[in-house]
């Protein structure tokens, strides 16, 4: 197992990973243009409306675009070779993850390919979510 | 207000050497770069009343070289700040903030002598929500989006290689690269695989080094000793903090914002620039560049490098010195981009192209975070 550096939520994303906590993907929406976005913010980087609220993506999405590491990060040496890929949520936003349950070869991991959510208790905080092929639990 | 030939670099100069110097902490490299750029320019420190540099502070680069200055400026957005330096220099120039400002680079980045800290806090948005992922630095982050870029337009790792490999052929000539031995595609796509789909010679060298420019009114130019580069056209633009907030993977925004800003000042057109330095800190970052700045169309840069077009003998000479990949690359390369594109325009350069009238540096700051572009001529007149 790799040893993840790990966040400390501050205010503005503390609902993002007490919702990971709860085996729920936390993101956000905008009232006024509608949009949905991700990394947390208490307004809007669309359209700067403060008038937004949090809801529970569907954990579907995409991979978007990926490498495949060979040369891990410190404590992430013995876990090579992995992906460190960018997701597209159904919902829109972009979001980086590791993509697991799943050869890491180029041939097993195709752009675009359908993912969907899962969620890894690293201590008693912090509890990330990581992609997997989508029907592949 | 433009800034359109405002302003001439007047000195420019390299530190003694470039690659690996243990001997040297990052300071003393400004240093070091600076005198040399002074020397060039005929002048000495008690006529510098600005101090641009990244890196270290120029508060702290101002009290080393003891100079007192008028105008002081940070900006500290990774590779492409020199170029921005460069711009914001001619603005107070024109502003009338400072006379003559002196742009400084230093990087024990190989080395690591006198450098700081790589630490940051877990609760920035990146150690949030990218740091988890086991990224280890430029060559897992600024790699990630080039995948999306072949998805969408066919672009081939054979394409990827070619840019190292052009790049390496312009190295051949440079006595002063690193790397220096012919390679081919094949030997490319050999070498180690960092993060897939990249590979160890599709990759910058880390490296010791330093550059240093001095900017003055261009009015003022023909005082100095050697041939005055004129500020064209200039850019800067910056896009996201984390790779994984980039709007579309297959394109760099700043990129093309920067350029553009710089093209419309300048007032010429892409078919008008003679020479151009894109800075290469893997092999996709030119080809992203060739396609924001609109000297090729969306995702036509794959074939443009493959047919060795930017390679010695082609049409569109690019990343003369050797580039990050085989020349030096010290961490925040661009001073060395601005570098070569002086060279040229001056004539001085190790492989000189002929009747060189025109040249463009753009730089990349962070992982596609920012960017900024200078456009440069010889011609008085222009």
């Amino acid at each position: 197992m790799p040893r993840r550096p790990l966040p400390e939520p501050t205010p503005e994303t503390r609902e993002f990973w007490e919702g990971a906590k709860r085996h729920e993907l936390r993101i956000q929406r905008c009232n006024s243009c509608g949009q949905a976005y991700f990394f947390p913010r208490p307004f809007c980087p669309n359209c700067s409306s403060r008038d937004v609220e949090w809801f529970t993506a569907s954990g579907r999405a995409k991979l978007h675009t990926y490498v495949i590491v060979e040369r891990g990060a410190p404590g992430f040496q013995d876990a090579v070779p992995y992906s460190i890929a960018i997701v597209q949520l159904e919902e829109g936003p972009h979001m980086m993850t590791n993509i697991v349950g799943v050869e890491q070869t180029p041939e097993a991991l195709q752009v675009d390919m359908p993912l969907e959510v899962t969620f890894e208790e690293q201590n008693e905080q912090i509890t990330l979510p990581f992609f997997r092929p989508r029907g592949a639990a | 207000m433009s800034l359109r030939m405002s302003a001439a670099i007047v000195g420019a100069a390299e530190t003694d050497t470039v690659g690996v110097i243990p001997d040297k902490s990052a300071l003393q490299l400004h240093a070091e770069a600076a005198f040399n750029a002074l020397a060039d320019a005929g002048i000495t420190k008690d006529q510098v009343d600005g101090v641009l540099c990244a890196g270290q502070s120029p508060v702290a680069v101002a009290e080393y070289l003891g100079i007192t200055p008028h105008f002081i400026d940070g900006t500290g957005v990774g590779g492409c700040s020199f170029m921005i330096h460069v711009r914001h220099a001619a603005a107070a120039i024109q502003a009338g903030l400072c006379t003559t400002a002196l742009i400084t680079h230093g990087e024990s980045g190989r080395s690591r002598v006198g450098m700081g800290g790589w630490g940051q806090s877990p609760q920035l948005p990146a150690s949030q929500f990218e740091s988890p992922y086991g990224v280890a630095g430029a060559p897992t982050r600024f790699t990630i989006p080039f995948l999306r870029h072949m998805k969408e337009y066919g672009t081939t790792e054979r394409q990827l290689a070619s840019v190292a490999v052009a790049t390496r052929k312009w190295a051949e000539r440079n006595p002063r690269a690193m790397m220096r031995d012919p390679i081919s595609v094949e030997d490319v796509l050999a070498s180690r695989v960092i993060a897939w789909p990249f590979h160890l010679l599709e990759c910058c060298l880390v490296t010791d080094g330093g550059g240093a420019l001095v900017v003055v009114a261009a009015d003022r130019a023909k005082d100095f000793p050697k041939k005055p580069v004129y500020v064209l056209g200039t850019g800067e633009s910056s896009e996201h903090s984390m790779i994984s907030m980039m709007h579309d993977f297959t394109e760099s925004r700043a990129f093309r914002v920067s350029g553009d800003l710089a093209f419309a000042e300048a007032k010429i057109g892409r078919g008008d620039i003679d020479h151009a330095m894109f800075y290469d800190a893997f092999a996709h970052t030119p080809m992203y560049a060739l396609e924001a700045l609109g000297f090729v169309g969306k995702g036509e840069s794959g074939p443009f490098f493959e047919e060795m077009r930017t390679a010695p003998g082609g049409d569109f000479p690019l990343n003369t010195n050797g580039g990050g990949l085989s020349y030096t690359h010290t961490g925040m390369y661009g001073m060395f981009a601005l570098q070569e594109s002086v060279r040229q325009l001056r004539g001085e350069a190790a492989a000189q192209l002929p009747d060189v009238r025109t040249s463009i540096a753009h730089g990349v700051g962070g992982m596609f975070h920012a960017a900024g572009t200078i456009i440069m001529t010889n011609d008085p007149g222009a």
